[in-house]
């Protein structure tokens, strides 16, 4: 089990590299930000104190450098619209979207799951058939149209739930009190954001779930727990289901990725202040940045992700506990 | 059905697509291939088939402008309802946004760019990835670590995020939403092409021909190219819905494809307002536009993949 | 005194395409098992003896039918038993041992938690008794120091090593019919013949009775009391062991024997010509005609029915062979 970790752990710093670099690379070759910034008609002296301010001046490898330099210390940069540093305001949002990220996942675990085990264990008929309609439209409804959709429903025409904003609930390093208060605070103004991110997540997870227990179902050692004349509920979450949620753990991992995506877009539609509402209002006001600085946090966010999967993989399959 | 697994030589690969899309005319899913037809056709053929122009507004009847403002003449008449509300007309049957515009027309026109976007940017990822994911399977070795780690660390940012990023240093318009397309999503490709060729490298078919001493550059074209268009295809439609996606998404945020072009995301950005009123229609058509066009994606790429590629089927 | 199983003209029939297309897996397969013994179900791949021994503890796939026949374990009828029931007979009273032991052991549990299973189930055994009933089962199949072996988990055991597990899990619930369908073919030559010792050691401790099904005639030569050939999904002959190898009555049986290799012998190996039936095309007739050397018209157009010849002997044929063959 060591080797295998220090080997996620060396890859992830690998990867979180080449994914700076890259993000490094690509803003320079694709456009000038300075550009974009001073669009509003500007004069080349405020040009030239942008590129001096954001230090675009310098020749590329030192601008690597120090950009490399900067974030190993854990400077991503300062926002040029809130004079603040990015991994301040980054933090500061986070827990918002952490709550409406958690919230969004057990929705869609709870949706989608059941489902696809459910379509898994009765293949073919119309419940599955059901269920891969469900999952299909789930991925096919962009998120902000569910958004619009929930709040003419919910919000305008019943008016039964919130449409904006994320209530008074607030998550502040400095005071305990508000820890675990926070989560389930306001949960009215969660109710439809979080809806609206995991059911394009369910879709997802009703498709893992599904391919994976059949696959399971589908395997030698079931069958031979069947001949074995285990009653059939303990084959199906004894054995079946324990086999596939590793599979379907992982992927369900690999999908926050996706939800990250979606969950920009809910933030705008909900007003919801979380990291991708920070990353839209940065964009809007030109804050480049701070842009930047959004994306790098979130790319590290998903590697740490990854090997938090990673770690949690090698402790519950004996095959990788066991190892070397 | 048969997959098909003993793979073929080819010496055209038009011919082997055409003959491959001959055979697969059998069960063929008919209501995406509809879907996806009409909307493909009505991409196509918008400047003929809209009622009304796509960025002017509507020159409004007598009628029209008393019974909105009272008098005998206006600019245009915004807001109009469909044709089966109060104040709705047949002549504009799914009413008017908030210029006046012709919201039919409009989403007719949307359909040209959703479609272009998609088709182009995806395509466009897909020669990308293809090709590096080709290479890094097959000629392994330093070729397939950078060209892998490269790729593992690319898939890691999310797209629209990426997207986002991308857009904040070119700015909105069209062919950079295509560019950008193109540079978040070869990956995805590449990850996927360099497994199917891993497996086919190995093939008997494969060692033959370099134990007779082919040149790599010929065994690729000849031989790997030809059989990972089966994966190649699968992606490619599956990857559309989510380019449309992407596509819409941008633009609802304001950095896609800019006003006054009639981007279906754009145009439920711009209407945002008229839910709080109660013109729930406004914002409700393009997105039903957005799902249409996704799902019969989806729907046939999935139908593909089970056609197609078992090595994909558990995805 | 009834045997301890009888399977009598069993079909089972796999209907696809919306019924236009029948295959005949299965089609009036006949065989009786006493307590103690072990009978050889002997046939090439496709030729129904999976497929009958999945019948008996009824794990047909979904597309299978059964169309007719009849299963009596002790005289109960095995083929109306509800699910419920007949969970109490598969592992408690037929076990079965599969072909692969290294896909057939479930990776997250340890080998205590798979062997005892059945006997947790089917002999209500808790605790401290079962803990002792583990060992007792890994101990009869020569699993060294059992009580380290019982954390472990498969993937840290060789083939043979899981394919003995496998044997351990058989006996757990104390059956008293063991179906072994190919245990060995997946091991390696060296073990196989440790494997069956070991098998015919367990039956002569237990007095399990054994149904093995093989496709290798050596191995029911060292294990089995009586065989049944199978083609086509017909038992064709069956007879007790030694009268099968000196006297074989059917052509196909006969074919078999003359491919089997002779030690020492520097004659060209004989193939039977052509290729086993497409199962769901089969030829009229008695299906084995096309690559009968003995075939005359009458079996190109008549089925052979199954003839007694008295004392459980069985064979079907139009020109059953006559002559004694020296093995």
């Amino acid at each position: 089990m060591r080797t295998f970790l220090l080997t996620r752990a060396l890859y992830s710093v690998i990867t979180l590299w080449l994914l700076t670099s890259i993000v490094f690379g690509l803003v320079r070759l694709t456009g000038d930000p300075v550009k974009m910034k001073a669009e509003a008609g500007a004069d080349e002296a405020y040009m030239a104190q942008l590129r001096r301010d954001w230090g675009l001046d310098q020749p590329l490898y030192r601008q690597y450098i120090s950009f490399l330099a900067n974030l190993v210390q854990g400077d991503f940069g300062h926002s040029f619209t809130k004079s603040l540093a990015v991994r301040t305001i980054y933090f500061e949002r986070l827990p918002n979207s952490l709550k409406l990220g958690l919230a969004a996942f057990t929705i869609s675990m709870l949706l989608g799951v059941p489902l696809g085990m459910l379509s898994a264990l009765k293949p073919n008929t119309w419940l599955d058939s059901f269920g891969k309609m469900f999952a299909l439209l789930g991925l096919s409804m962009p998120g902000f149209f569910i958004g619009l959709v929930l709040v003419i429903i919910f919000g305008v025409e019943l008016g039964w739930l919130p449409v904006l904003g994320k209530g008074n609930s607030a998550f502040v390093g400095g005071d305990p009190s508000t820890w675990v208060a926070f989560w389930f605070q306001d949960w009215q103004y969660l109710a439809m954001p979080a809806f609206a991110l995991g059911w394009f997540f369910s879709g997802a997870m009703l498709r893992i779930t599904r391919s994976s227990m059949l696959e399971v179902i589908g395997s030698d050692y079931i069958k031979l727990v069947r001949l074995k004349g285990i009653p059939e509920w303990v084959v199906t979450v004894k054995h079946a289901l324990k086999n596939s949620l590793i599979p379907i753990l992982t992927l369900a991992g690999l999908n926050l990725l996706v939800m990250v995506n979606v969950a920009v877009v809910v933030e705008v539609v909900f007003n919801w202040p979380g990291v991708g509402q920070l990353l839209y209002d940065a964009l809007v006001n030109r804050d480049f940045p701070m842009v930047q600085g959004v994306v790098l946090m979130s790319g590290l966010m998903i590697v740490v992700l990854n090997f938090v999967i990673d770690v949690m993989y090698a402790y519950t399959d004996p095959r990788i506990r066991l190892s070397k | 059905m048969a997959t098909v697994t003993a793979p073929r030589r080819s010496t055209v690969l038009v011919a082997r697509v055409a003959r491959r899309s001959l055979w697969l005319t059998r069960e063929l899913p008919v209501i995406p291939l509809l879907v996806l037809a009409v909307l493909t056709f009505v991409a196509i053929f918008a400047p003929v088939l809209a009622p009304h122009s796509k960025l002017d507004p509507v020159k409004p009847t007598k009628e029209q402008c008393m019974a909105r403002y009272d008098m005998a003449n206006c600019p245009y008449v915004d807001n109009l309802p469909p044709f089966w509300l109060p104040h709705g007309s047949w002549n504009l049957p799914l009413g008017t946004d908030y210029l006046g515009r012709d919201m039919l027309s409009r989403l007719m026109y949307g359909a040209r760019i959703s479609l272009v976007v998609a088709l182009v940017g995806t395509l466009a990822a897909g020669v990308i990835g293809t090709w590096l994911g080709v290479l890094a399977g097959y000629l392994g070795g330093w070729w397939d670590q950078i060209i892998m780690r490269v790729t593992d660390a690319w898939l890691t940012l999310p797209s629209l995020v990426f997207a986002i990023l991308l857009s904040s240093v070119r700015g909105p318009g069209l062919w950079n939403v295509v560019l950008i397309l193109t540079l978040v999503f070869w990956s995805r490709y590449a990850r996927i092409v360099r497994g199917g060729v891993l497996g086919l490298r190995e093939q008997d078919f494969v060692k033959l021909a370099e134990i007779n001493g082919v040149t790599k550059r010929r065994i690729i074209w000849r031989h790997i190219i030809p059989n990972v268009m089966n994966t190649v295809m699968v992606v490619f439609s599956l990857q559309i819905g989510v380019a449309v996606i992407i596509e819409a998404s941008l633009s609802f945020l304001g950095v896609g494809v800019p006003p006054p072009e009639p981007s279906w995301g754009l145009m439920m950005a711009q209407e945002r307002e008229s839910l709080m009123e109660g013109r729930w229609w406004l914002a409700v058509f393009p997105g039903f536009c957005i799902t249409l066009l996704v799902l019969s994606a989806n729907m046939l790429g999935d139908w593909l993949r089970v056609r197609l590629d078992p090595q994909l089927r558990n995805r | 005194m009834p045997p301890l199983l009888q399977v009598q003209d069993l079909k089972i029939y796999y209907f696809g395409f919306r019924g236009t297309r029948v295959v005949k897996a299965v089609d009036g397969v006949s065989f009786s098992l006493e307590a103690g013994e072990t009978i050889g179900l002997v046939g090439e791949s496709g030729s129904g003896k999976t497929t009958t021994c999945h019948a008996i503890v009824r794990v047909l796939p979904p597309g299978a039918s059964i169309v007719g026949g009849s299963v009596l374990l002790e005289g109960e009828e095995l083929l109306e038993k509800s699910p419920r029931e007949i969970r109490a007979v598969r592992g408690r009273r037929i076990a079965t041992i599969i072909q692969d032991p290294m896909s057939s052991l479930d990776p997250l549990f340890t080998i205590y938690d798979q062997v005892s299973e059945p006997a947790y189930y089917h002999r209500a055994l808790r605790g401290r008794r079962l803990l002792q009933r583990v060992q007792e089962l890994l101990t009869a199949v020569r699993i060294p120091s059992p009580e380290a072996r019982m954390r472990e988990f498969p993937h840290q055991m060789s083939g043979g090593m899981r394919q003995r597990i496998v044997g351990a899990i058989a006996q757990a619930g104390g059956p008293q019919i063991i179906i072994a369908d190919e245990p060995t073919t997946n091991l390696d030559v060296t073990i196989q013949l440790q494997y069956l010792n070991l098998l015919k050691d367990l039956q002569r401790a237990s007095g399990v009775a054994l149904i093995f099904v093989t496709h290798n005639l050596g191995i029911v030569a060292k294990m089995c009391d009586k065989v049944a050939v199978m083609y086509a999904g017909k038992i064709v002959e069956q007879q007790p062991v030694r009268d099968l190898f000196y006297t074989p009555k059917h052509p196909y049986t006969r074919a078999l024997l003359d491919s089997m290799p002779k030690l020492g012998s520097k004659e060209p190996l004989y193939a039977i010509p052509g290729q086993p039936p497409d199962p769901s095309a089969l030829p009229p007739g008695c299906s084995f005609h096309p690559r009968c050397a003995h075939a005359v018209e009458r079996c190109w157009t008549e089925e052979p029915g199954e003839q007694h010849l008295g004392d459980g002997r069985t064979v079907r044929c139009w020109l059953p062979l006559q002559e004694a063959k020296h093995a």
